[in-house]
């Protein structure tokens, strides 16, 4: 029965073309367009290079200072003081790593000017990261306890400031903002989209313009801990909170006096969504306002202009519907050969957008649009969209087939 | 004497050949009564719309009997084609009860009505209604799609209903291929690869030349002598006259 059901699903896809074209254009059109948004939304939330990790990792990053009125507030990164003492001496961890965001800098090429993102850090980054080494080492401890000028560099850099992409550049110098550092290691770049790992160039936290030293409970660093397993996260943020109650407030920061302080450890996308989440009633609204309406474009209308094509279909076969049911089929019967028509049209429609999506990331990661970009069509990006695929054709056949079941034979057979 | 009374034996044989004991006119009253394929009782079908009612059938009583090739006549839109779909459970009537081969349908559901056209009833249509985007082969298969055969038992009887009707070169063939002739013969094999109790056939030589139209005539006989209990619409009093009965209708009303 099912080969008939294709059989049939096939010679209706032939027999209008151009309304196959439009049916299967709109599919694909909106499964492509899903597909390399998933994709786009792994490449920034999921486990990838160096973050891979991330699954297991929880981040702090902000910490929001509020008055005794609730009326202002300051929020941002903190100090390296401050992280040392309550973030990097808890107990549960792995391990921790302090640093900062991404900053910028200049370097010069005789005298063409190459401007860097930089970022501080200390050791215990690299173990965290699973940064790909092309030459050379990271820094340690002793390097950054003896205060050593030293640098970590990516590939492009090596490639624009040394002008070589051959020979090693280890033990080579770097002017960067008239200091010489001496290159200790070259990795695999990270994507821009990719915070917590990429620069162009990585100092040891001590390296000068750090910052490091400052005093108070903000300044310009960050800190990712490393769980032992995921399933230690919950305790770990226990720990840091039990930890967090025990700053002393209220306080003085740069001459305002806040009275509460607010700060989580959290997972990558928590920690980014919270942003959001936490940014007042307006934000969220406008946030989910957007997330609603994108999704509506992309799955509800097309959903609905499938389901319109689909009902003109349908009743088309009326006839066919008639004799089906006058030699036996029962509602459900037909109801389901209709689903399973539209699905294997949603198929069609998702392998070619499969291979539009293969086309598309191919295009983006060789395009240089994003540094070092590595979407890619995993196996969950495909099950998702594979499953999509069924909604889809599940959605825009059942209404139309519910329709036709209450059709009379009688009259089907008049159609 | 017959010893048993076999199923399907007609009830005015039995009676013709009672021998002339006395006692043997009391058999009538001991026999079991004659089957009925089809019994209709007081059916009425109205067909409303939001500013008129109209009355397709009026009270219709009718019984067929097993083995009956039965014809109905009657002027265009006197409501042949409606007693003929109440009978063949493709429509509903608006009062009056439907039992097929001794169930009573009032109370089934769509499932239950489903399986009894599928198991007991075959359709024959004036205009084929195959589908154009299945063989001919595919085509008879449909019945069987809604039973429990596998594909090849179901490609075998299928392959089977087509040779009965002389169309087993034209298997691979898609209806738009076929003559009308041709066509009218897959409806057939349609109608008969079930093995159905009962073939209804609405008109099934008014679409074909009068040669195609003796040629479905003769297919129709052959399968009535072989058993099947047959109800046709027919606008031909020559088709009809080949028929064991006739059932006239006059805007809804039986009038014999």
């Amino acid at each position: 029965m099912f080969a008939n059901y294709i059989k049939i699903a096939w010679k209706v896809l032939l027999r209008h073309p151009f309304y196959t074209f439009i049916t299967l254009f709109g599919i694909s059109l909106t499964l492509t367009v899903l597909m390399v948004l998933t994709s786009f939304l792994d490449h920034i939330f999921g486990s990838h290079y160096p973050e891979t990790n991330r699954d297991r990792s929880v981040y702090i990053m902000s910490m929001v200072q509020r008055d005794s009125a609730q009326t202002g507030q300051s929020s941002g990164p903190m100090s390296f003081k401050f992280l040392t003492e309550y973030v990097k001496s808890l107990k549960t961890p792995e391990r921790v790593t302090i640093c900062t965001f991404v900053n910028s800098s200049n370097a010069y090429v005789g005298s063409q000017k190459i401007k860097l993102n930089t970022k501080f850090t200390d050791a215990d980054f690299w173990r965290i990261m699973d940064f790909e080494f092309l030459e050379g080492k990271p820094y340690n401890e002793q390097n950054i306890a003896n205060g050593e000028y030293v640098v970590v560099i990516n590939d492009e850099l090596k490639k624009n400031y040394f002008e070589s992409t051959g020979e090693s550049v280890i033990g080579k110098t770097i002017d960067i903002e008239n200091i010489n550092y001496k290159v200790i290691g070259v990795v695999k770049g990270s994507p821009a989209t990719r915070p917590f790992s990429y620069a162009d160039v990585y100092f040891p936290y001590t390296a000068p313009k750090s910052n490091y030293q400052q005093n108070g409970l903000r300044g310009g660093f960050v800190s990712i801990v490393l769980a032992k397993q995921k399933s230690d996260i919950p305790a770990i943020q226990e720990e840091f909170q039990e930890r967090a109650r025990r700053i002393p407030v209220p306080g003085v920061e740069n001459g305002w006096k806040y009275s509460t302080i607010e700060i989580k450890a959290e997972p990558y996308a928590e920690n980014f969504i919270g942003t959001i989440m936490d940014g007042g009633p307006g934000l969220k609204t406008a946030f989910f306002g957007i997330l609603f309406f994108v999704l509506f474009m992309l799955l509800g209308l097309p959903a609905i202009n499938l389901v319109n094509v689909n009902v003109s279909r349908i009743m088309e076969r009326g006839s066919e519907i008639g004799i089906r049911k006058a030699f036996g089929a029962p509602i459900r019967t037909l109801v389901w050969q209709f689903i399973i028509e539209n699905i294997f049209i949603t198929f069609i429609g998702g392998a070619i957008a499969l291979l539009l999506t293969g086309v598309i990331i191919q295009f983006i990661n060789s395009s240089g649009w994003i540094a070092y970009a590595d979407l890619t069509i995993n196996l969950s990006v495909f099950l998702i969209s594979l499953l999509v695929c069924l909604i889809f054709g599940f959605l825009s056949g059942v209404l139309p087939a519910l329709r036709m079941s209450k059709l009379t034979i009688a009259e089907a057979l008049k159609s | 004497m017959k010893e048993e009374r076999e199923e399907g034996d007609e009830w005015e044989e039995d009676i013709n050949t009672l021998p002339c004991n006395p006692y043997f006119l009391l058999v009538p009253f001991l026999l079991p009564p004659p089957k009925n394929m089809i019994h209709l009782q007081n059916i009425e079908k109205v067909y409303r719309t939001s500013t008129i009612e109209t009355l397709a059938l009026n009270n219709i009583n009718l019984n067929i009997r097993k083995g009956e090739f039965v014809s109905i006549m009657g002027p265009s839109g006197c409501g042949k084609s409606t007693l003929l779909n109440v009978m063949g459970l493709l429509d509903e009537p608006s009062k009056g009860t439907v039992e097929i081969d001794g169930q009573a349908v009032t109370q089934y559901r769509d499932k239950e009505l489903a399986k009894l056209r599928n198991q007991k009833i075959g359709f024959i249509f004036q205009s084929f209604h195959l589908i154009n985007d299945l063989s001919v082969l595919d085509n008879v298969e449909i019945p069987l799609l809604y039973r429990s055969a596998n594909g090849r038992p179901r490609q075998d009887y299928a392959k089977d209903a087509l040779t009965k009707v002389g169309l087993s070169n034209r298997m691979k063939h898609f209806p738009k291929q076929l003559s009308g002739g041709q066509k009218q013969r897959v409806a057939i094999a349609r109608a008969i690869v079930g093995n159905p109790d009962i073939i209804l056939a609405d008109e099934p030589t008014g679409n074909l030349d009068s040669a195609m139209g003796n040629e479905i005539m003769a297919i129709l006989q052959q399968l009535n002598n072989d058993g099947a209990t047959i109800v046709m619409v027919t606008h031909d009093e020559q088709m009809a006259k080949r028929t064991h009965r006739l059932v006239r209708l006059f805007d809804g009303t039986q009038v014999l």
